[in-house]
């Protein structure tokens, strides 16, 4: 297997409701930054993750769509879905495609347009990534199935609604120093907690919005980077990882538990030979602000349970000892679902090159990621490094 | 038609809660599987799930898909019946205030939506607190 790097990154100057721009249009941007900040002239293959172009804007076959808009030629284009870890797993076929030695420059990208149906049809198509005869049959949403995590969580190990909350200020407050964000603006507990009950214990203001966007990013062989892409520091993929479980969160022995991620992340942190005490940032998969609690448990980064104290006792702060999201995770970037995973690795590509600016984590050598799909039915995690 | 075939298909579940239990390592499976997670059998052996359990954890949805806006707000927990057996359902005949984890319930067939235009009736299973 080859070494590879990410040589480029690239997503919308903003995201969020983008209503003068198309489907096609958004991915076309992003994956234009991606290939000007590579400096390349060509791509071999190009991997899309995208949960659910059929139901947000009618629109199938999107490899042959996208491949033929951003003007690539004739190349091997696939279309990858995991839910919401759709861009993670996309990332991880083009890590694999490069490490194989079948193709030397692709293309990772992810990209969703949501904003086009009305919020009916939003959660409905968001709905599909839970089981449709055992789950949604019954009127569950995923507010709700993440909703039931918090209360098991809760009751099991004494995290507090006030613990909740902090997960979204503090992503918040990271979110506000990154201007492509939907929402990059600063909260408070009390404005979290009291705001509109949408699944009890969560409120709007644990759950991450509904989000125009798309991002990509370019990854070829470790040799080429330092040969050919000098411009940027040379980030090289240690690490990728992907597991899966139930869809149905009830088939799960401990509803606390993402076992998908745990799995994932061991997977990863195996072949990068790493420990989670290496990690010097990281960005999970905050779908809810439950779901940052236990990603970070089931990482390692934490005990099971502790996560909610870590929040409260700014571990995962910037400045802390393993940031967490320092993006604004989903809460605030937004979460156009089939392109998070790939924003969440530009993400981490900045912080180890060094071009973070105020949410730079000093001396950042080792980042992470964590992608994942419904309640945890798939996770896709990666670790990079800076050589 | 589609809507139709679907849910027909699935009546020995909601309406009967049909389980299969692995004839060899003695899991029961909601809805039944073809082949075993636990040992790799594929021969099973029809049960009904247990009429009773208690509240694994719920919520209140207070924003509900379409198809469930005139019920909202309702209850939706995951139930571990007596038989081991653990799914989703909704909570019924109750006030979401007195819902606690550990809760005692006993199965209920009611009806849980009602389907599109045509307003195809569609029944189920729901979860009733158990009073002492």
């Amino acid at each position: 297997m080859r070494d590879v790097a990410v040589i480029g990154i690239g997503m919308n100057e903003k995201w969020g409701e983008l209503w003068e721009k198309s489907f096609r249009t958004i991915f076309v941007e992003a994956a234009l930054n991606a290939i000007d900040d590579a400096k390349i002239d060509k791509i071999d293959a190009m991997y899309i993750g995208c949960m659910s172009g059929g139901l947000f804007v009618g629109q199938e076959h999107i490899g042959s769509l996208l491949a033929d808009y951003l003007g690539t030629g004739p190349i091997p284009a696939t279309r990858i879905e995991s839910a919401c870890a759709s861009g993670g797993l996309a990332f991880r076929q083009a890590f694999i495609d490069v490490a194989s030695g079948m193709s030397d420059i692709v293309l990772a990208g992810g990209v969703e347009k949501m904003l086009d149906v009305d919020g009916g049809a939003t959660t409905y198509a968001l709905s599909t990534a839970a089981d449709q005869e055992y789950e949604c049959f019954h009127g569950i949403t995923f507010p709700g199935l993440y909703a039931m995590i918090a209360n098991a969580h809760m009751h099991k190990y004494g995290t507090t609604r006030k613990q909740l909350a902090q997960v979204a200020v503090k992503n918040h407050k990271n979110g506000s120093m990154n201007p492509r964000n939907q929402f990059p603006f600063e909260t408070d507990i009390d404005s979290v907690i009291n705001s509109v009950m949408i699944a009890d214990p969560l409120t709007i203001m644990d759950c991450s919005p509904v989000t125009d966007g798309a991002a990509a990013v370019i990854l070829c062989p470790l040799d080429l980077a330092k040969e050919k892409f000098k411009d940027h520091p040379v980030i090289q993929v240690i690490g990728s990882g992907h597991a899966t479980d139930s869809i149905a969160l009830h088939s799960r022995k401990d509803l606390t538990w993402l076992s998908a991620v745990e799995l994932s992340g061991k997977n990863t942190y195996k072949m990068a030979d790493k420990n989670p005490s290496d990690i010097d940032v990281c960005e999970v998969h905050d779908c809810f602000t439950i779901a940052e609690i236990c990603a970070t448990e089931a990482l390692g980064f934490f005990e099971p349970g502790k996560g909610g104290m870590a929040v409260q006792d700014d571990v995962t702060a910037i400045e802390g000892k393993i940031p967490i999201n320092t993006s604004g995770g989903l809460k605030s970037k937004g979460h156009p679902v089939g392109a998070t995973g790939i924003a969440q690795i530009l993400e981490i590509t900045e912080q180890l090159r060094g071009d973070s600016g105020k949410r730079q984590v000093k001396d950042a050598k080792i980042g992470m990621t964590q992608n994942m799909g419904g309640s945890g039915g798939s996770s896709v995690c990666h670790i990079l490094e800076v050589k | 038609m589609g809507i139709t075939a679907r849910n027909w298909r699935e009546y020995p579940q909601r309406y009967r809660m049909e389980a299969a239990k692995c004839n060899k390592c003695g899991k029961i499976f909601f809805p039944p599987r073809l082949v075993c997670n636990e040992c790799g059998n594929r021969e099973f052996e029809q049960v009904k799930l247990a009429g009773e359990g208690k509240l694994k954890t719920f919520t209140v949805i207070r924003v509900a898909p379409s198809n469930f806006i005139d019920e909202q707000p309702y209850a939706v927990g995951i139930v571990e019946l007596t038989d081991g057996v653990s799914t989703l359902m909704q909570i019924t005949d109750c006030d979401p205030d007195e819902l606690s984890i550990g809760m005692r319930v006993k199965i209920e067939f009611r009806k849980v939506q009602t389907e599109g235009d045509a307003g195809i009736l569609m029944y189920g299973y729901k979860a009733v607190p158990l009073r002492e």
